[in-house]
């Protein structure tokens, strides 16, 4: 083994997101409480750097390095760049919110930097072991921003709850990871796959490995039955915490299931297709139906995740390069949405003031038209209405799974996707049809937000009408 | 085949104007109601020229567009109108300028989110008309329950939010499963095109299932009886213009829907389960129209006569099954056809004109109970005069254009079936039963009440919007012919494609013999 500085270039991205985060931390430490600014502005310049350097670095035949530990492929460009520009996005979002409540800190930035490096971390993994610690990383970083305002009690609550269910969901992985190890003698992807094609479903320890595999993916995309934490946490933790972690994480997800099923055992298919399946009816049918009941809009967002997770796993569980690619455009349209939603609950809140309930969006029509077309876009968005991308994400899973003949998984899809439509029209009947309250201020947003959130919103309309661009890179990867 | 991209101008064009009206914002008001009717006109103007460069002799796609959109999944950007499509892209774009009119005025709480809604409709409308690819025409499907969800929610009446959402969710609930059938074709036939879609050969399960999900899309959109429901509601909340709309259009893309998918791409078991359309068509017309008597809301009441004269439409599109089933009768396929066809462009007349009536009423009065009025005409004497005429018109008086399509269609059924032809036939009595007695509570006897009494008769804007629709019903009901010839050779053709078996030849005995023998015999009729 020894260190090639060849080796450094693909993980550049990486490595300037790193090199933020300690910048950040060390600088707040002199910044004076009114220029804390700073760190805000930071943040936002190294990420941007580091969307360039994803560009600059990707394209080409597919790299692996650091002794097979790392990999830099299409599937990681793509990966990289969605985290990236939506982790950008919220951290746009997020200034007023924390700096109305003097939390603009530069603690906030350099943990909302780590779980950004955890997930490229996971997103570049090419064993088991940088996943699992991509993993950790992300989470711990995650655990703290949940917990981050410390006056909270249902903050620490909600922090409790998370950290507790994401270590047992990540004991479970590191269990079912172990198990592979113990069956294949590696860790590396491409030499477990090898050995997977070689044993079969003839080794029981294998199979008993992906159970606890597809449970530690569960736990980490919040599918249905290891979604309880998804629901409290959303509620409890600042908002600004939930667009962080409600967003990007979501793609890592992705990554996380990919890298494991499907470089490393796509051989076990036909055992993990199957589990994917119960977990995916229950998610839509679970979080479609209580998101109906929920009177607060990030509970009401959070089952609606789970509804959503549902719909990436009947593309991942087609188990072609259709199916993938699709799950993949998902996944990354579901962060584009929710990162517009919580944007949106941060821009409805102000000094002394979240909004929480759904009662919060009345007649947001009148207080600012603009945002309220957002808003109407993002659900309709969710819901799966044309011309918008989601209905462009939701088609692509529904033609992976008619393709391998499920044609009943494709209408208990679109039956609760009927079921899921009321909810959202509920938000938009708010948004439209209510009068504001009569205390409500006008909004006040800087341009920063306008634009960001403009961008968010159209990006939905516009990857609607023209999703080919997309769709082609998400089929690349998986070429 | 057109050079220029006539459709692509006809659907953009108002879209672009409603955002440009969107842009103008509230300050201008006046400037943005004149730039969304000079959209709105310019569009039926551009329209025209889809019936002026049509080819009535054939029945091929014409004005044809082309281009790919998701390549990978053979997803196309494919346009093109035949004598269907092409005339309800013209009564969209001709009744658009009415609705923009009439909330001219009316129109209070942000007029520019109005109009710029409607105008956004009116191209996804003629959108859905002018798809070619399955894909393309379920986004535009979709794409106009969004602005009519927000219409009726915003502008509608005091019990808006529960009407739009069980509209929404209605309609949504209908066309979901639709997808999955248009994927389903897209694996047996390699493309979404749904002229591909007319020539694949599909077995009678996979048949009748889509055939189902194509019901469960058009039968609420019609809406036929029992999935009608949401109607009355819709109407009830509606604000005028929406409720034009949706009698107008709306309802039509269900029976366009039948048409351009039902019959040809699943015509077996069309033929297997046109005893079900029938039923159904057959009960709203008799169900319905007591239904409608009762009604004391002259918005519902319109709109229960909607639903019963939409099931003469599915009627007249389902009894060439029998018709073709039934050797001992030749021709008349067409002609139910062509009858529901006509029915349809003079129900959006008929229906769009009553609604703007009653809005005239509502706008004045703030009320739509019958029991609130009497003796109008005494007080709004044009008024009196149109709403009369109207009414006649709706209730299928010949000279007006409501007669020819239901004297068509009970004519077609005649050769299927006496009894069915008689229960049919009998809306001619019911409708002229609600409708005129409607009116005669309304307009005419002793003026009522104070409110009748202060009425003031129709501006110059009202006239203008009545005029027009009552020259149209008037042009339509003595001289058909124009839109009859325009639609003549896609009728013929879309009859020959239905009357042939399109069952794998494993399963040909299921196909019933008589009517492929008789395609010859169909063709030839005049």
């Amino acid at each position: 083994m020894h260190f090639d500085a060849a080796n450094l270039v693909p993980i550049l991205p990486e490595i300037t997101i790193l090199i933020t985060a300690c910048v950040v931390l060390m600088i707040d430490l002199y910044l004076k409480d009114q220029d804390k600014g700073l760190n805000h502005t930071l943040t936002l310049v190294g990420i941007a750097i580091a969307i360039a350097l994803t560009g600059a670095v990707g394209g080409g035949e597919a790299q692996v390095f650091f002794d097979g530990n790392l990999v830099r492929d299409a599937l990681s460009d793509l990966l990289k760049g969605s985290v990236l520009i939506v982790s950008l996005l919220a951290f746009v979002y997020v200034r007023a919110w924390l700096q109305d409540r003097g939390m603009l800190v530069g603690e906030f930035y350099v943990l909302g930097l780590l779980a950004i490096l955890g997930m490229l971390i996971m997103i570049s993994a090419n064993s088991f072991l940088p996943l699992y610690l991509g993993l950790e990383l992300q989470a711990l970083s995650l655990y703290a921003l949940v917990a981050f305002d410390r006056d909270s009690p249902k903050g620490a609550e909600a922090a409790m709850k998370y950290f507790v269910l994401g270590a047992l969901g990540s004991g479970m992985l590191l269990y079912g990871i172990s198990m592979i190890y113990g069956a294949t003698g590696s860790i590396e992807f491409a030499p477990v796959a090898q050995a997977v094609s070689e044993q079969g479903m003839s080794n029981k320890v294998l199979v008993f490995g992906i159970a606890f595999l597809v449970i530690g993916i569960g736990f980490k995309f919040g599918a249905v039955p290891f979604h309880m934490w998804v629901p409290d946490i959303y509620e409890g933790a600042p908002t600004p915490a939930v667009l962080i972690l409600g967003s990007a994480p979501k793609i890592a997800a992705f990554a996380l299931a990919v890298r494991m099923l499907v470089d490393g055992l796509s051989g076990l298919h036909a055992d993990w297709h199957q589990m994917l399946v119960i977990l995916a009816v229950l998610s839509m049918g679970l979080g479609n139906l209580v998101a109906i009941a929920q009177s607060n809009i990030k509970r009401m967002l959070a089952y609606s995740t789970i509804s959503h997770v549902g719909f990436i796993f009947l593309g991942l569980l087609a188990g072609s390069a259709q199916g993938y690619a699709s799950a993949m455009f998902y996944s990354i349209v579901y962060a584009v949405m929710a990162a517009g939603a919580f944007g949106i609950l941060l821009i409805l809140s102000r000094e002394g003031f979240d909004a929480e309930r759904l009662e919060d969006l009345k007649g947001l029509n009148d207080r600012d038209s603009w945002y309220a077309a957002m808003m109407a876009l993002i659900m309709f968005s969710m819901a799966g209405v044309p011309p918008t991308v989601g209905f462009m994400a939701k088609l692509l899973v529904l033609e992976a799974v008619v393709r391998i003949d499920m044609v009943w998984l494709a209408l208990v899809a679109v039956f609760f996707s009927i079921i899921g439509a009321f909810y959202y029209l509920r938000v938009v009947k708010f948004i439209y049809f209510d009068k504001a309250a009569d205390d409500a201020p006008a909004l006040s947003t800087t341009g920063g937000v306008r634009v960001a959130m403009s961008i968010n919103g159209l990006a939905l309309l516009v990857l609607g009408l023209f999703p080919a661009a997309l769709l082609t890179l998400c089929q690349a990867a998986f070429a | 085949m057109n050079e220029f991209p006539l459709l692509t101008l006809t659907i953009w064009l108002p879209i672009l104007g409603g955002l440009v009206v969107l842009a103008s914002g509230d300050k201008e008001q006046n400037l943005s109601k004149w730039t969304a009717l000079a959209f709105a006109i310019l569009t039926f103007v551009v329209s025209l020229g889809l019936w002026v460069g049509f080819d009535s002799g054939t029945a091929q796609m014409q004005f044809v567009e082309r281009a790919a959109w998701i390549p990978s999944f053979n997803v196309e950007y494919y346009l093109g109108v035949d004598g269907i499509s092409m005339p309800l892209i013209v009564l969209t774009t001709f009744i658009t300028i009415f609705v923009v009119i009439a909330g001219w005025e009316v129109i209070t709480y942000k007029p520019t989110q109005y109009l710029a809604a409607f105008l956004i409709m009116e191209g996804v409308m003629v959108g859905v008309f002018s798809s070619l690819d399955a894909i393309l025409f379920y986004v535009f499907w979709e794409a106009m329950l969004i602005p009519m969800f927000i219409i009726i929610g915003v502008w509608g009446g005091p019990n808006r939010v529960y009407a739009t959402i069980k509209f929404f969710l209605y309609t949504f609930f209908g066309s979901v499963f639709m997808l999955i059938a248009l994927i389903y074709m897209y694996f047996q036939s390699g493309s979404f095109s749904i002229l591909d879609f007319h020539a694949l050969e599909l077995g009678m399960t996979a048949q009748k299932l889509i055939f189902i999900a194509f019901l469960l899309a058009f039968a609420v959109k019609v809406p036929m009886f029992p999935v009608h429901t949401w109607l009355p509601d819709a109407h009830v909340e509606a604000p005028t213009g929406g409720s034009v709309i949706l009698a107008a259009i709306m309802l039509k893309i269900g029976g366009y829907g039948f048409l351009r998918f039902s019959l040809p791409i699943t015509p077996d078991a069309s033929a297997s389960l046109a005893w079900l359309i029938i039923a159904l068509s057959l009960i709203a017309i008799l169900y319905i129209g007591f239904v409608a008597l009762v009604q004391q809301d002259m918005k519902k009441l319109i709109a229960y006569s909607s639903i019963a004269h939409m099931g003469f439409v599915t009627l007249g599109f389902f009894i060439v099954f029998t018709i073709l089933a039934n050797p001992d009768v030749s021709g008349g396929s067409v002609m139910g056809i062509e009858g529901g066809m006509v029915q349809m462009i003079s129900h959006g007349f008929i229906s769009g004109a009553l609604f703007l009536c009653v809005g005239v009423l509502y706008d004045r009065v703030h009320s739509r109970e019958i029991a609130d009025y009497g003796g109008v005409v005494n007080t709004m004497p044009w008024f009196g005069a149109f709403m009369v005429f109207f009414a006649m018109a709706n209730a299928g008086l010949p000279g007006t254009s409501g007669f020819v399509g239901e004297f068509m269609v009970i004519l077609a059924t005649f050769r299927a079936d006496f009894w069915w032809a008689f229960l049919a036939a009998t809306t001619l009595v019911l409708a002229a039963a609600f409708t005129l007695w409607m009116v005669k509570r309304v307009v005419f006897g002793e003026v009522k009440n104070d409110k009748v009494a202060a009425l003031s008769d129709l501006d110059v804007r009202e006239r203008i919007n009545l005029g027009v629709l009552a020259a149209a019903v008037l042009a339509l009901g003595l001289w058909p012919a124009p839109l009859m010839n325009v639609m003549h050779a896609t009728v013929e053709n879309l009859v020959d494609q239905v009357a042939v078996c399109k069952l794998p030849t494993a399963e040909s005995g299921e196909c019933a013999r008589s009517r492929t023998e008789q395609v010859a015999a169909i063709v030839s009729q005049p």
